[in-house]
């Protein structure tokens, strides 16, 4: 059973498992049309299956939002290599806890979405990359991967079909830059997660410099579903060309946090008073952020805005990784600011200047700032520093840090300003958060 | 070096896991599980990850510098990992961090004398949903409060 209660509201296709008794079991997913979608691609060709994601209109569940069925495409036919395929199971945004359930609750579908686009781009293998403290993960996928080995939907002529695939699992050990498709790639190959330039982009040149299919768990668990009950089907679910449900991930100041699979285009104040149960000890909505740590804020009066791609982009956010963050009338933005940019500046991989440096900077200015040092020039410059960050590094490790910065000092001014003249934090009564 | 049998085991598959000519692939799981083993990364186990996937032992040793779960000293029996990112933070993440380092009596990557406990204030662990959360070794604590943080650490003294 997963962690909270669902809601009404949801609507069920990639977690449609999650409340069955061993729902991770081969045997329950194949009592419950598992593997019926491989069996279908089978019989396709290659463009067939890749025409059918692309019709689904599903889009990158990690973050960035890429059209899928077109990532596929990009692969190309005919390489001397072997391809193959990857999953990005090193959830760590922070807001973010999807992947986990999907891997605890349902690992054969993730498995079936990793067979099927081994099929549409011709991979023969495929890892999963799981960050190190989802150990408990790691042995779930371990049995799944067992389990379809002995009853033939891995390995040698998969189910007579004469399809090959192998698939492993392999952990991280602690770096949320190894989330990053090009650091993931180089951690994959034993070395530290630093991101690779790119051109050339993985379906040229990525797992071992082979062309490389990188998705996240949720991207490769939502496909046994378009192909099982066809693209279109998908896409009606959402809205035009953001197909499909995805999870969110409800956490901070609601009365019912939790991950919820929910309709692409889902509206945000719905999704945080019905699904959520509404803004917890009957606080106001000061802020949300609505992709995980890396989006820019949104203050309450933005929050009627429809939760899919292009809406949220219009917004001057990002639907990100799912992860919807409340924050109540109550919360300091600037402490919010800190701790973020103190998050940053610890996971910065230290590769580029602008984004080791600059995350180290800003987190020293905002801890000062947080602790009444601050001075009235420290808040232009606050945003003037994060502003040259943007697009300097070969990663968006730099941009994700610096986004939700400026959005914090140019939305709520006035509470940097409250700090201003060692004046003590004004939300707080007790305790400073800990800065070690 | 010799490990357990259960190890040897997961090492051989492991090696086999990659594409030939790229064992350097293990060196990162290798480790790690040695690590929940022997209790940390030794200049013993660098040499010998190094010897098993034919790279040089500076080839270990600079990726053991970047991961943050690997570690040169030896955690407490039990390591308690507290999260304060945002999320957490705004359910009380970081007071309940506070609350164990002076339950505790240890700071931020600290071992208590007895070597039974150890503290780490680390970043988004991914229970987002079910904060604030913990991690007693890679065992999930959800929803915690103080009391329940106080029964937890009580429940583990008495293991001893």
């Amino acid at each position: 059973m997963p962690y909270n209660e669902p809601s009404p509201l949801e609507v069920k296709v990639v977690t449609r498992r999650f409340e069955l008794p061993n729902s991770a079991s081969i045997d329950t997913y194949l009592a419950t049309e598992g593997y019926q979608a491989l069996r279908k691609a089978l019989e396709m060709k290659p463009e067939e299956i890749i025409n059918e994601v692309k019709a689904s209109n599903l889009r990158g569940r990690g973050g960035a939002g890429f059209p899928t069925g077109m990532k596929w495409s990009f692969v190309p036919r005919e390489s001397p290599k072997p391809k193959y395929i990857v999953v990005n199971a090193d959830e760590g945004e922070p807001g973010t806890c999807k992947d986990r359930l999907l891997m605890e609750f349902d690992p054969h579908q993730i498995i079936e979405g990793v067979l099927i686009a081994g099929l549409a781009v011709g991979a023969h293998a495929g890892y999963i990359y799981i960050r190190g403290e989802y150990r408990y993960l790691i042995d779930i996928l371990d049995r799944a991967i067992a389990e379809a080995y002995n009853k033939g939907y891995l390995g040698k002529n998969i189910q007579g079909s004469g399809f090959d695939f192998d698939f492993y699992t392999h952990t991280g050990a602690g770096s949320y830059e190894c989330g990053e498709e090009s650091a993931l790639l180089e951690s994959l190959e034993g070395k530290r997660g630093v991101p690779r330039i790119r051109p050339p982009f993985p379906a040229v040149a990525g797992a071992f410099q082979s062309p490389t299919v990188l998705n996240n768990v949720e991207t490769f668990a939502a496909v046994p579903a378009i192909l099982r009950d066809g693209g279109a089907a998908f896409a009606a679910l959402g809205t035009p060309r953001n197909g499909g449900t995805r999870l969110f991930c409800l956490s901070g100041h609601v009365n019912k946090p939790g991950v919820y699979e929910l309709p692409m285009g889902f509206n945000l104040l719905r999704m945080i008073h019905e699904v959520g149960g509404g803004v917890r000890n009957g606080k106001k909505l000061k802020a949300v952020i609505p992709g995980g740590s890396s989006c820019p804020v949104l203050k309450a009066e933005e929050c009627d805005l429809a939760m899919d791609y292009d809406s949220v982009a219009k917004a001057k956010s990002m639907l990100g990784s799912g992860g919807v963050v409340v924050m109540d009338e109550d919360t300091c933005i600037v402490k919010a600011a800190m701790r973020i940019m103190k998050f940053y500046a610890h996971e910065s991989c230290g590769w580029c200047i602008p984004c080791r440096e600059g995350t180290t900077w800003l987190k020293k200015l905002l801890v000062r700032f947080h602790e009444g040092q601050g001075t009235r020039s420290d808040i232009p410059l606050i945003g003037e520093l994060a502003k040259n960050m943007l697009g300097r590094t070969f990663c968006p490790l730099g941009d994700a840090a610096a986004m939700p910065t400026i959005s914090f000092v140019e939305k709520f001014p006035e509470e940097f300003e409250a700090h201003l003249d060692g004046k003590p934090c004004p939300f707080e009564t007790a305790g400073r958060l800990v800065t070690a | 070096m010799t490990f357990s049998s259960e190890l040897e085991t997961k090492f051989e598959k492991l090696l086999k896991s990659y594409p030939a000519g790229r064992e350097r692939s293990a060196v990162i799981p290798m480790l790690l599980f040695a690590q929940d083993e022997i209790g940390s990364v030794t200049p013993e186990l660098v040499a010998e990850v190094a010897r098993r996937t034919g790279v040089t032992p500076l080839q270990v040793e600079e990726v053991v510098s970047y991961y943050s779960m690997l570690r040169t000293t030896p955690a407490g029996k039990h390591h308690i990992q507290i999260c304060t990112n945002i999320s957490c933070m705004l359910s009380g993440g970081a007071e309940l961090y506070e609350h164990a380092r002076k339950k505790l009596g240890i700071g931020n990557k600290e071992v208590t004398p007895d070597g039974q406990f150890s503290l780490e204030e680390v970043e988004c662990m991914g229970a987002c949903s079910w904060a604030p959360a913990l991690q007693v070794n890679y065992e999930f604590h959800h929803a915690m409060t103080m009391e329940k943080l106080d029964r937890l650490i009580d429940s583990l003294r008495k293991l001893q």
